[in-house]
């Protein structure tokens, strides 16, 4: 069995495309990720969206985001395919699962480290609910002035 | 006398405490001070994705430039993640390139 990665696949479909067209598009995807064995975890339109440059004289364009599960070859494959189509204006391929794996750690290993920390000074190791409001009081206050406005993700 | 208490007075909790922060309000004369502080690293936020336009565009000035870390107080680990993040925005056309 060959190896199994994860991929987002963003495509930007030209803003006067219909239904079918779409449909058209993600059945297209669909079967060059089936042909290789891969599987399509969940697709996200976006829907239309200005885009920020103009490109091939468009000033919008229909976001599609699918994430993918499969072989390494696939991209390449989806990556020809989708540069030849012409409803299809940009697309980009990434590799996740790594970022992802890496992601998860990380958070884990901060939890055990504040749970660690709560511990030593003789807290229980869940905030209770009276800390969990405090903080959220706090955490309004100097959300004005950090200088970087909104960061909600 | 005077040198004595002067120095003991500035070298003791002003360095401590402070040092990192007016580290870039020094150059300006006072001017303006900057809070040197990593946004990604405050908010614990391990992964910037292209895909959080909002997140990105702080980094973002006018002109389009990605902010360079001596004005932002990106960490290095974090700036490199931003960079990657800001440049497929770009070519999916969620930030411009260029912006006069």
């Amino acid at each position: 069995m060959s190896i199994h990665r994860q991929y987002e696949l963003v495509y930007i479909a030209v803003p006067d495309s219909t239904e079918e067209q779409l449909a058209e598009l993600h059945q297209q995807v669909a079967t060059v990720v089936d042909r290789f064995g891969g599987t399509i975890e969940r697709t996200e339109p976006w829907g239309r969206r200005r885009l920020a440059y103009e490109i091939n004289r468009q000033r919008e364009g229909v976001y599609v985001l699918a994430i993918l599960n499969g072989p390494p070859e696939m991209t390449s494959e989806l990556d020809r395919r989708l540069r030849v189509l012409d409803n299809v204006m940009r697309h980009l391929v990434i590799r996740v699962d790594e970022v992802l794996e890496k992601d998860s750690r990380m958070q884990a290993r901060r939890k055990a480290a504040t749970v660690a920390r709560r511990l030593r000074r003789g807290l229980p190791a869940e905030p209770t609910e009276q800390e969990l409001s405090r903080r959220q009081s706090e955490s309004d206050d100097s959300d004005g002035n950090d200088g970087y406005g909104e960061g909600d993700r | 006398m005077i040198g004595e208490s002067r120095g003991g007075g500035r070298g003791g909790p002003k360095g401590a405490s402070k040092g990192k922060e007016e580290k870039g309000g020094r150059r300006g004369g006072g001017f303006f001070r900057r809070r040197r502080v990593c946004k990604f690293c405050v908010e614990k936020i391990d992964h910037v994705s292209y895909k959080d336009v909002k997140l990105l565009t702080p980094f973002i000035p006018e002109r389009g430039k990605i902010q360079p870390r001596r004005i932002s107080g990106t960490c290095a680990k974090h700036q490199r993640a931003l960079q990657t993040a800001i440049k497929r925005a770009r070519t999916l056309a969620l930030i411009p390139y260029v912006t006069d």
